[in-house]
């Protein structure tokens, strides 16, 4: 591995666009800019945008404080409030974050709501995440959109039309009132546009991992990548060009013929995997290191699709401004049936041929989680693949034991290992095609 | 039959894994069909209209012992859809035509999706219900959720459902829940006339049998109360919530009353319960619309709905308060988020009350209760002793 990382100019600008975000936030209160808190799944930064709003993301809130050893105190915090010990972490670590004056990633306040945006998708949590949030703030306006699930496997129109007149009826009117300004679709249109070009762009760089080795880590650096999409910039320029800085860095790699980057440098791709369900956040880099010790190279992961799955064709289009955003909504990994998410994995296994599956299940998540032993018997009966199973917690450090997850992935390891040796026994067996 | 007889069928018909009942009443007749929901609530006049029986799987309590279902679920994911998959795979829900899942949480949400994975029923169901109570926006979703069902329904048996057929059930159902609140209205002056262990096994039966019959034995309760039976004992009155969808053992039901509570309200089986007030013309001409209106302006208030401005605390208090209660126990499923996220909010409206709670979790198969017991009694007891008696005016 090599000894020094070097950090590329794509790095360098998303660490500018997140601090700008951040100062523009702790001077809200004085620019008189308005504020709304929201989620990433389903988000509708396009429109916040529209309007000259800024967005808080919780559950962004919490894995910064989950990886920056804040949320153990913060949890316990929130439980001594009366939660449960059974419950989501993501939110108790945002309510104990709040309960001790709300200081975000940057050390600065963050400011209070002025519109909170529920737009769940994918997750009942988050409903009960802003019933609770409105206690907290009481008074602030509440928007709530209702995204339906895709039970059936696909987006009906009688699906759109119910979120579209929801953000009509609901959600624009009272951005409108508080943002003080006139709902503007031309405005909305043009921010789309280039929603729909960093989306073709995600695309392209989750891409990149077709090639061996692959020139990144589609989970562990993945979650740095989406880190700009996800968080509010999706329809700016700002995001166009990181995305573009970005995707050229990668495809220099590919041309290189490099591997991954990681925090001890460029790893060597020995096994190819997909990973289902979200990281753990308070031990990230040892988690990391877990893998790419053994050569393990994540080439496409499930959770980078839960703030919005590009890969099977959709993007914003300005064309239809509400109608997408709200396909957008529906059509975010957690918001998919089962049997979709099974279909998305195994296609995510055969296209980025991968070795094997693995599946980090998350103690806080339900929406993730149930049903994810069945969805792995499935894969492995219908493809034959070895699959892994861990246990950890986003950002509870109390469920994220190194030493049982270690002990798991070892025996993975081998199991692809052993498989490897047999798979290229076999193919050195068998007699050379000569060809029909 | 005397009601010693009702009870005791109940109390067989209520845990009926294998909901023989009801298998035995669709084979009576041709072209009957059998819909089995999941918790909470489901209109069954739908199912009824379409010369169909609605069931609810509630779970297999400690009735059965868990083995597939334990594989297919991680250890910090309750009971209930543990139990459900257990019957599933052991063929208990043979027979039953097609599965309803009520958008309640992403558990029961996701098990929708393992019953189309493991090829269970001809048709699975994940019934959306709108978290918009607009009339226009919410509703319109909502009628078109229900119209789906009854195709799904009427494409088994080719049913041809009218508005009339509709209307006669809904009337049957508000029959239903009229009897069910005269009984709670009852129990809640003289407690003592109806343990919660027998009103629960009444309800519970009234799952998986026909409405007709279910008034019947309403009917029959309702008048056995009536009369001056029992004795009044030195109880506190409680109402028990955050029970809504993984039901508590029997067990835990006769421990509170045991450790000195009269149970008198609850959201136990909250689905029969669900609508207040009857459905009738005045919501709307149309059936299916009237259906609709009454879920989006008179449902119970439920972790499984969305609300904001304290309604439910508030609702929370009012029932409380309207019952005459002493207390209150919060009593939900270990690992529910939807009744564990709502405990703290509802929690605070009580203490701004100056309403007394206790609260503890379980699960559907708990099968220890002595510190129930005793935190329950030590309940009781503080109530009985340092607290002014409700007035009963
Ligand atoms: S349950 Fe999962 S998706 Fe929902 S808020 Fe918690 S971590 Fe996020
Ligand atoms: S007990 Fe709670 S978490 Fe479990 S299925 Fe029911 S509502 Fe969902």
């Amino acid at each position: 591995m090599a000894a020094e990382v070097i950090k590329e100019k794509s790095m360098i600008l998303q660490k500018e666009m997140i601090a700008k975000l951040f100062d523009d936030l702790s001077s809200a209160k004085d620019t008189g800019k308005k504020v709304v808190y929201t989620f990433v799944p389903g988000n509708l930064s396009e429109l916040i945008h529209a309007f000259d709003m800024l967005p808080v993301y919780p559950e962004i809130n919490a894995l910064q404080s989950g990886m920056r050893k804040q949320s153990g105190s913060y949890i316990r915090d929130a439980e001594k409030f009366g939660f449960s010990e059974d419950v989501c972490t993501y939110v108790k670590c945002d309510i104990g974050m709040m309960l001790n004056g709300n200081i975000g990633p940057t050390g600065k306040k963050l400011p209070d709501p002025d519109l909170l945006l529920l737009s769940y998708t994918g997750c009942f949590t988050f409903m009960k995440w802003f019933e609770n949030l409105e206690q907290l703030y009481p008074g602030v306006p509440v928007a709530m959109i209702h995204t339906p699930y895709q039970e059936g496997g696909k987006i009906t129109p009688e699906m759109t039309e119910y979120m579209v007149k929801q953000l009509r009826e609901d959600v624009i009117p009272k951005m409108e009132k508080v943002s003080g300004k006139k709902y503007d679709e031309t405005k909305l249109k043009h921010i789309l546009e280039d929603a729909a070009k960093t989306e073709d762009l995600i695309v392209k760089i989750f891409d990149t991992t077709k090639n061996s080795p692959s020139p990144i880590d589609a989970y562990f650096a993945g979650v740095y990548y989406i880190g700009p999409i996800n968080i509010g910039f999706r329809g700016t320029p700002e995001s166009v060009e990181y995305y573009t800085e970005l995707y050229r860095e990668i495809l220099e790699r590919v041309r290189l013929g490099l591997g991954p980057v990681t925090p001890e440098g460029e790893v060597t791709e020995r096994y190819r995997l997909v990973v289902e369900g979200p990281p753990n956040w308070t031990s990230f880099r040892e988690f990391w290191k877990l893998f790419y010790d053994h050569g393990a190279v994540i080439v496409a992961s499930s959770y980078t699709k839960v703030g919005g799955l590009y890969d099977d064709g959709f993007r914003h289009d300005s064309t239809r401004p509400l109608e997408s955003l709200s396909e957008y909504c529906m059509n975010c990994y957690t918001n998919l049936n089962l049997p979709q998410r099974i279909s998305h994995l195994k296609k995510c296994v055969t296209d980025y041929r991968a070795d094997g599956l693995l599946v980090n299940s998350i103690k806080s998540c339900n929406s993730f989680s149930a049903g994810q032993l069945l969805m792995m018997r499935a894969i492995e009966e219908d493809m034959e693949i070895p699959v892994g199973f861990i246990e950890s917690d986003l950002v509870d450090p109390r469920y994220f034991s190194y030493s049982n997850i270690k002990n798991r992935l070892d025996s993975y390891f081998q199991m692809l290992e052993q498989r490897k040796i047999i798979t290229k026994e076999i193919k050195q067996n068998i007699p050379a095609q000569t060809g029909i | 039959m005397k009601i010693e007889q009702i009870i005791n069928k109940c109390k067989e018909l209520s845990f009926d894994l294998d909901f023989s009942y009801a298998k035995n009443w669709k084979q009576e007749k041709p072209n009957r069909i059998l819909v089995g929901f999941m918790p909470v609530y489901f209109p069954r006049e739908l199912v009824h209209a379409a010369n169909g029986l609605a069931i609810g799987i509630l779970g297999s309590g400690d009735r059965k012992q868990i083995i597939k279902g334990d594989a297919f679920y991680q250890s910090y994911i309750c009971h209930i859809p543990r139990g459900i998959i257990e019957l599933a795979l052991d063929g208990n829900l043979d027979g039953i035509d097609g599965f309803i899942f009520p958008s309640i949480c992403d558990v029961i949400r996701n098990l929708s999706g393992m019953f189309k994975v493991l090829k269970k029923g001809a048709f699975i169901k994940y019934l959306d219900y709108p978290q918009n109570f607009s009339d226009k926006t919410g509703g319109t979703f909502y009628i078109n959720e229900l119209k789906h069902v009854l195709s799904e329904i009427t494409k088994i048996n080719g049913a041809e459902v009218t508005d009339e057929m509709l209307w006669n059930s809904i009337c049957l159902y508000n029959k239903n829940r009229e009897l069910i609140e005269e009984i709670y209205d009852i129990k809640q002056q003289y407690p003592w006339r109806l343990s919660m262990e027998d009103l629960y096994h009444v309800l519970r039966a009234g799952m998986v049998m026909p409405v007709e019959e279910h008034n019947r034995i309403l009917e029959e309760v309702l008048d056995s109360i009536n009369a001056n039976i029992g004795e009044p004992m030195d109880k506190i009155r409680v109402v028990v919530t955050g029970a809504f969808c993984e039901q508590p053992p029997i067990g835990l039901i006769k421990t509170i009353e045991m450790a000195g509570c009269y149970i008198i309200d609850d959201d136990f089986l909250s689905g029969s319960r669900w609508i207040q007030g009857n459905i009738t013309t005045d919501d709307s001409n149309d059936p299916l619309e009237a259906i609709s209106r009454a879920y989006l302006t008179r449902s119970r208030f439920s972790a499984s709905v969305y609300s904001i401005g304290d309604k439910k605390g508030k609702s929370l208090v009012s029932l409380a308060r309207r019952r005459r209660a002493d207390g209150i126990i919060f009593a939900a499923p270990s690992f529910c988020d939807p009744a564990l996220f709502d405990a703290p909010m509802l929690q605070k409206e009580c203490d701004g009350s100056d309403l007394r709670y206790i609260s503890f979790q379980y699960s559907e198969n708990t099968g220890q209760y002595k510190v129930i017991k005793e935190q329950v009694g030590a309940f009781s007891d503080s109530i009985k002793l340092w607290e002014e008696p409700v007035i009963n005016n």
